[in-house]
């Protein structure tokens, strides 16, 4: 395996660094979150990094000829092949390292994909990366929980009933979406074994965002990040919030924020409070009702939402990681 | 066994009993390649048999990487070029358009991708047999695009593949087609050169600036719109134009080197006294040489002419030979539904190419041998007694023949 860069953890918000490297050039909208993730991303890996971005927003509206925002090299990849284009520029790179063609060093690899891209169609191609441990690379899949770009559809990470334009709420169907979100980060890490490190992260966390990168960056093999982002287009509300949504995502504890590193879980921050009981889980209401996209919930909606949450966190083995019952039938 | 000069300690090359898959596992070994993914279908995936076995030999240093799907292999090799490295890869019938995403955007980035169709029938109804529609689909795309007919030549295609294809001038994706079973599997006498003159013939694969590196942070393939969509094609367009010199001049090279010299585009088989000639791709050549020789024992003027390169596709080239007949007839190994004169791919092509000559022969089209049907040499009389038939009864209303085809 070729040698990984020093990447230390971040202590504070001071000492996050100056340097930027997702910059000024972008047309996402105002207070995409996306984009956020995006800048904590690069600002956390540096320099030396080769991002590979997917189709989607952050394709579309990030990189418009002769005003890339980025600093890094950037190269778009299929909607579907954040995993292959991970393992491909990773497998490249070792060749003509080992070959003595190009220089011997540590260059951080990072395939970016939205949910759309990652948790549906290239699926497949991010568990065959996860199972490379012969390759460094991240996979950094940012989730504003629907197809974002060709016009909010639902995605395989849209929250149940959410309202987007392939799920109109209408008069004889009021709920068209009735799947439920995915647990992807947690089919990813129990799925394969010898991948060191999964993580769940959101914007409103940058420390955590940040520092998850790092040690994904520095724990080497293939490795997996998952964001939640609030998108003020698809989840309907004013950009200001953002921010706030995100907090009360995780408040709520519809959004679990944790790490598995060498097969170790960790929960972290409010995640972690919420497990241990030192702080309780708000309504989640509060977050749902702040958005235009569950604005036809009808008070048994919101009710059946709580419920499947609290199954969450009173039933499964591990809240928002491992959905069995906390028994094996032996 | 050579008549080249015996080279200092260089081994000139030896002769050895492969299959035309095996032929390009070989010339995986002699160009270096950095990376090959692969994906099981068959028959080209024979291909990837044998590179892995050359790799756990220690015979071949790359990062060879089993995909999840064709999709993700040619995504993989895709952006394995964009680095810098050399890269193979492959497929056949409906796992080369299981790829169809990443080959199409692995052309309009110019990548040099070189990738072997093992040429196979498209399923549904299931069969595993040649047919060229698999390959011919990318002939929009800005593939470039050949057929071989024997073992030696897949070698010294294959060479020539990666010189071509990653020249400055050229940058662009190559597709060899080896027909299914009658080329993939079948073992023939091939001379395979030694590593340090393939080395003279191949230079390092160097991107430039195009390169995508931390040390040259570039942005590849933003969104460009209607803005510059039109510039960039005509790039790749110019491109393909300049491919056709680089490839000439490959051949020339190829046989300065090795000492084995051939036409680059097209191969003209009795052709010097023929009234009338067959055309087609691949290794249908086998019998209708055979049957020509038959023919002409029995007096009759006949030739055949093989295309080799089918994009840049070797307009001037057939202009040129062409003109010299009174009739063609096209042997197509496909088929394009609904086309003009419902005729096949290759027979269209050839129709408009010499559409613009003062002088032109009759064209008349056969679709023969899909799904891995043999030709046989009867089936090649057939077609030239047809051939010859329309230009005697003076037919303008140009037909598609379908041969051996149970009623
Ligand atoms: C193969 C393919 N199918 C469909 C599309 C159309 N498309 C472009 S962006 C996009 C949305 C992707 O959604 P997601 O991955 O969630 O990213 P987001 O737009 O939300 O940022 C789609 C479906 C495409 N580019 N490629
Ligand atoms: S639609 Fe959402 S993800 Fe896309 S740019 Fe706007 S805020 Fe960002
Ligand atoms: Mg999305």
């Amino acid at each position: 395996m070729t040698t990984l860069q020093s990447l230390s953890q971040i202590r504070g918000v001071k000492n996050v660094p100056w340097d930027e490297y997702y910059t000024s050039g972008h047309r996402t909208c105002q207070g995409c979150e996306s984009a956020l993730a995006l800048r904590l991303m690069a600002k956390a890996a540096g320099p030396r990094t080769i991002v590979l971005g997917s189709t989607g927003c952050m394709y579309v509206a990030n990189t418009t000829y002769y005003t890339t925002p980025w600093v890094v090299p950037w190269m778009h990849t299929q909607l579907g092949s954040a995993g292959s284009a991970a393992t491909g520029t990773a497998a490249g790179l070792k060749a003509l390292m080992r070959k003595e063609k190009i220089k011997e060093e540590p260059i951080n690899v990072i395939a970016v994909c939205g949910d759309g891209g990652g948790a549906d169609m290239g699926l497949s191609a991010i568990s065959a990366a996860l199972t490379q441990t012969e390759y460094n690379l991240l996979i950094f899949l940012y989730d504003n929980e629907s197809y974002a770009n060709t016009d909010i559809q639902v995605s395989g990470t849209s929250p149940w009933g959410a309202n987007t334009t392939f799920s109109p709420p209408g008069r004889v169907h009021r709920i068209m979406n009735r799947r439920w979100k995915k647990n992807v980060a947690g089919m990813l890490a129990t799925g394969h074994p010898e991948c060191r490190y999964v993580a769940t992260t959101c914007t409103s966390y940058p420390l955590d965002l940040q520092n998850k990168v790092r040690k994904a960056l520095t724990t080497g093999g293939p490795t997996f990040i998952h964001t939640l982002d609030p998108c003020p287009k698809g989840w309907d509300y004013d950009p200001r919030y953002s921010h706030e949504l995100g907090e009360l995502a995780v408040e709520t504890g519809m959004w679990v924020l944790y790490e598995v590193q060498d097969s170790k879980l960790t929960l972290n921050g409010p995640s972690k409070a919420l497990a241990n009981g030192t702080k309780q889980r708000k309504p989640v209401e509060e977050y749902l009702m702040r958005q235009g996209r569950f604005a036809h919930f009808t008070p048994e909606d919101t009710s059946y939402v709580q419920r499947k949450i609290d199954d969450m966190w009173t039933k499964w083995w591990v809240p928002g990681v491992i959905p069995f019952q906390n028994e094996v039938v032996t | 066994m050579t008549t080249l000069p015996a080279l200092g300690g260089i081994q000139v090359e030896r002769d050895e009993l492969i299959s035309g898959s095996e032929a390009i596992a070989r010339a995986c070994v002699l160009a270096d390649v950095d990376v090959i993914t692969a994906y099981p279908i068959r028959p080209y995936d024979t291909v990837m048999q044998y590179v892995a076995r050359l790799i756990a030999n220690g015979e071949l240093d790359c990062e060879f990487i089993v995909a999840d799907s064709e999709h993700s292999q040619f995504e993989m090799v895709k952006h394995a070029s964009a680095v810098g490295a050399r890269v193979f890869v492959g497929s056949s019938g409906v796992g080369w358009f299981y790829a169809f995403e990443a080959i199409t955007v692995t052309a309009g980035l110019r990548l040099p991708v070189v990738a072997m169709v093992g040429n196979r029938a498209l399923d549904d109804p299931g069969a595993f047999g040649v047919e060229h529609n698999d390959a011919l689909a990318v002939r929009d795309l800005g593939w470039l695009l050949t057929w071989v007919d024997t073992a030696q030549e897949a070698l010294d295609t294959a060479l020539i593949a990666w010189r071509v294809a990653e020249d400055p001038r050229v940058f662009l994706p190559c597709a060899i087609s080896a027909d299914g079973a009658f080329l993939t599997h079948s073992q023939q006498i091939v001379k395979v050169p030694g590593k340090k003159l393939v080395q003279q013939f191949i230079p390092p694969y160097n991107r430039g600036n195009l390169v995508l590196h931390p040390d040259n942070p570039i942005t590849i393939a933003p969104q460009v719109n209607e803005d510059w969509l039109m510039e960039i094609r005509k790039q790749t367009d110019e491109a393909m134009r300049r491919a056709k010199g680089v490839l000439a001049e490959a051949y020339q090279e190829f046989g300065d080197i090795f000492g084995r010299r051939r036409d680059p585009f097209i191969e003209e088989y009795e052709t010097d006294d023929a009234e009338l000639v067959l055309v087609g791709m691949g290794t249908l050549a086998m019998p209708v040489k055979v049957a020509v020789r038959k023919l002409r024992e029995q007096g009759q003027k006949v030739g055949f002419i093989r295309v080799k390169w089918f994009r840049p596709f070797p307009t001037q080239e057939l202009q040129q030979s062409l003109s010299r007949f009174k009739a063609v007839g096209v042997v197509d190994r496909d088929f394009s539904m609904g086309s003009p004169s419902y005729g096949g791919v290759l027979f269209n092509e050839i129709r408009s190419a010499l559409y613009p000559l003062p002088q032109r022969p009759a064209v008349v089209g056969f679709i023969a041998g899909l799904g891995g049907r043999e030709i046989r040499v009867p089936d090649v009389s057939n077609m030239i007694d047809m051939t010859r038939k329309t230009v005697e009864e003076g037919r303008t209303d140009q037909q598609t023949h379908w041969i051996g085809v149970r009623e």
